[in-house]
């Protein structure tokens, strides 16, 4: 229980991160914690008690083993991350050529 | 029907790749091909509106033990509904693309992200697994958020990174959800998931993992008070990447996914009924205010679909057969009139380069079928009869008297006077009056963006005839009795 | 974008191919131990990553590299399309594992999951490379 909480902390910060934050690579360093932290509470999630990996090994038989599924969901979830962040990356990076600034205040064109 | 299924996902997902090697052969191969793919699957999903309710098993894997370990894929009468709506709008904007998106750079890679998109929303609606909802959502956002930034200007760059960062922060919310869901319940998908959930009762994990996933769907879905993207997002993209925003990504990946969780998984309780009545009502009297004192064509248009999204929120929470028929109703009507006006928003662009409205004035003369479908969208969704958006409002506005709330009722009426009051002032000050000198050299939208236009008008003034007795019981009521008998989705989808 | 100095080009000379190996050996036996398709790309992409960051952008000729790894990526995803309708089109399911099962713990069994990795892998990589040219060229006085 004590790690679930702590990972759901590291999720808090993250949000903490991307709302507060002005530059805008703080913001994606923010959500990027904000996403491990969802993978971290996915793995956890996982645990049985006494299991050992979930991979079958000749001739060892064991008895528990921890659930592979969550596993699986955070591979697939952590190449999404990556996808995104390397989008976002990219927009930000095109945006510091079009302002000539990093900062979220200034980046104002938008309004209403 | 059951083998042609998984074609939904299959035929844009495998063309979407191959579209850059198109460009490069021949100019033309991207547009027709295409065309002819979004065609097909408008053809699909017409051919799905009678059939009865299907599980398809991806891979074959059969329930171990009476646990379920493979992904399902569940067509019944409320995906039915949402597949219509968003193959046959996905056709006639890609229609509309073909001339349009002439001004870009790369338009073999714009149909490379719009099929992408459309793969997306697509398996949103047809999946039965959880988790499958998630990576298919991502899918479609990816998506959409090089969609919004496809223009590179300044503007569009700074709408597609605020657009992002919150798409991302629900998307995290719906991980964590999912994660407390998988740990109370030992399965990804929905229909097992309802079923070990009723038989646990109500719990703090429920009740925590419930309200993450309205939070994160609201923000998908454009529901106050997470609706800050919207108005910034939606005018910077190109004018028919805003209609299918607009019109069907926020329905598909925001309410329709809302409404499936809520009802079918953790079935309505009264106080969900509640926050979404109120989050609905928000939306919507807050959303026309913010909207009339714009000058600008497509924000008015954008902060519009935030008070639209309200009714069908409101609807939807009212709970009663009459509410969700009223809510599921305007939903398809809305993504015909709001995806009309934001195209008939980029013919008037194509043609003046200008969206401000104060510069306008007298359209009517130089683009007759521009001005004439922009008349039908702007009574359809002011709500007068007989056009479509009239029968939808309507039967909400009934529903609220029917349960007892007259003062959703009165709101909802309120909110349609104003919204009539925006309408004219669009109508009035972009297409009647006295043509400005300026616009003497304008021309009409070219000929295949008016075809799509004009398809679209037929449609909202058609739609009402949804509502005909004979006509009603195939394809409306249906996809309510899914809704309404919320926990049985587990039985039937189990049972096949 | 400029290279390192000798002593890390002449280490990265032996490095890159070993890395590169793991990440094949990593993807192959993706249905035996852990890893499989993602993480065996990811090592591959990192072996090229180096071999560029270690050798300056004129010597690695990332403009050409730049479309020959688009090329594999797109090979990657499309081959993994094929995989999922070649069940489809034969009147069975859609992914339906369709290669046999062959017995436990050898090298090629478990259906057509070693077919999948190694698309997936090929994927990963060349995504992976395409990303890094992509953003490394971005330079932040003005694009190249």
């Amino acid at each position: 229980m004590i790690p679930l909480l702590l990972a759901f902390f590291l999720f808090l910060i993250g949000l903490y991160g991307t709302a507060v934050k002005r530059n805008l690579i703080k913001i994606a360093i923010g959500l990027s914690i904000m996403e491990y932290a969802t993978f971290l509470i996915l793995a956890l999630i996982g645990y049985r008690e006494g299991g050992k990996p979930p991979i079958m090994v000749k001739g060892i038989q064991e008895k528990t083993l921890v659930d592979p599924l969550p596993q699986a969901l955070v591979l697939t979830a952590i190449v999404i991350g990556l996808a995104t962040t390397a989008l976002l990356l990219s927009i930000a990076v095109r945006i510091y050529h079009k302002y000539g600034t990093f900062d979220v205040n200034e980046i104002r064109k938008l309004k209403g | 029907m059951k083998e042609l299924l998984p074609l939904f996902v299959a035929i844009p997902l495998g063309l979407a790749f191959l579209m850059p090697v198109f460009g490069r052969i021949s100019r033309f191969l991207p547009d027709v091909l295409g065309n002819v793919a979004t065609l097909a699957l408008a053809v699909l999903s017409c051919m799905a509106i009678n059939s009865p309710t299907i599980v398809y098993k991806v891979g074959g894997w059969e329930p171990v033990k009476g646990a379920v370990i493979g992904i399902y894929m569940v067509l019944d009468g409320l995906t039915v509904v949402m597949l219509l709506i968003v193959n046959i709008v996905g056709f006639l904007v890609c229609l509309y693309s073909v001339e349009y998106m002439r001004r870009y750079t790369d338009k073999a890679r714009f149909y490379t992200l719009f099929l992408l998109m459309m793969t997306g929303m697509n398996g949103v609606i047809i999946t039965g697994d959880l988790f499958n909802v998630f990576v298919f959502l991502e899918i479609s956002a990816i998506a959409s958020y090089a969609l919004v930034a496809f223009g590179t200007e300044s503007e569009e760059l700074e709408a597609a990174f605020k657009y992002q960062v919150m798409g991302s922060v629900a998307s995290g919310f719906i991980l964590v959800a999912l994660s407390v869901f998988y740990w109370l319940t030992g399965t990804l998908n929905m229909a097992d998931g309802g079923k070990a959930l009723v038989e646990q009762g109500q719990s703090v994990g429920a009740l925590f993992a419930c309200g993450l996933f309205l939070m994160g769907f609201a923000l998908k879905g454009a529901i106050m008070p997470f609706h800050a993207w919207l108005p910034d997002a939606h005018p910077s993209a190109p004018a028919p990447i805003s209609a299918m925003l607009s019109g069907v990504f926020i329905k598909a990946t925001g309410i329709y996914v809302l409404c499936r969780v809520l009802f079918n998984v953790f079935g309505l309780s009264l106080t969900t009924s509640h926050v979404l009545m109120t989050l609905g009502a928000l939306s919507m009297i807050a959303g026309v205010f913010l909207a009339i004192g714009q000058w600008d064509m497509k924000r008015l248009f954008a902060y519009h679909s935030i008070s639209q999204m309200g009714y069908v929120v409101m609807g939807v929470g009212i709970g009663t057969p009459l509410g969700i028929l009223g809510g599921l109703f305007h939903l398809m009507n809305h993504s015909t009139f709001k995806s009309l006006l934001f195209l008939n928003s980029g013919a008037v662009d194509y043609s003046t380069d200008n969206r401000d409205l104060q510069k306008m004035g007298g359209l009517n003369q130089r683009m007759p079928v521009t001005g004439a479908t922009s008349l039908v969208a702007s009574m359809s969704i002011a709500g007068i009869p007989p056009f479509n958006g009239f029968w939808s409002k309507l039967i909400i506005i009934l529903a609220a008297v029917e349960a007892g709330h007259y003062s959703l009722a009165g709101l909802a009426v309120l909110g349609s006077i104003m919204t009539l009051a925006s309408f004219l002032k669009v109508q009035k000050y972009a297409f009647f009056g006295r043509l400005s000198p300026v616009w003497e050299k304008v021309k009409e939208a070219p000929a295949l963006m008016c075809v799509s236009m004009v398809l679209l008008a037929v449609l909202c003034v058609g739609m009402g005839l949804l509502l005909l007795p004979g006509v009603k019981e195939g394809l409306l009521d249906k996809a309510v009795a899914v809704l309404t008998d919320g926990r049985k989705y587990a039985n039937v989808v189990l049972g096949k | 974008m400029r290279g390192m100095t000798t002593i890390v080009k002449t280490v990265t000379r032996g490095m890159a191919g070993i890395i590169f190996l793991y990440g094949v050996y990593v993807v192959l036996h993706g249905h035996l131990t852990p890893g499989g398709g993602f993480g065996g790309g990811v090592a591959i992409g990192a072996a090229f990553v180096l071999h560029i960051l270690a050798n300056g952008s004129r010597e690695a000729e990332t403009d050409a590299r730049k479309s020959r790894s688009a090329l594999v990526e797109s090979f990657g995803t499309f081959g993994f399309w094929v995989l999922a309708i070649v069940g489809l089109i034969s009147g069975t399911v859609y992914f339906y594992n369709f290669v046999s099962k062959g017995t436990l713990f050898r090298l090629l069994s478990a259906g057509f999951l070693p077919l999948a990795n190694i698309v997936i892998g090929a994927e990963v990589a060349g995504a992976i490379v395409v990303v890094f040219i992509t953003l490394a060229s971005l330079e932040i006085g003005g694009e190249k």
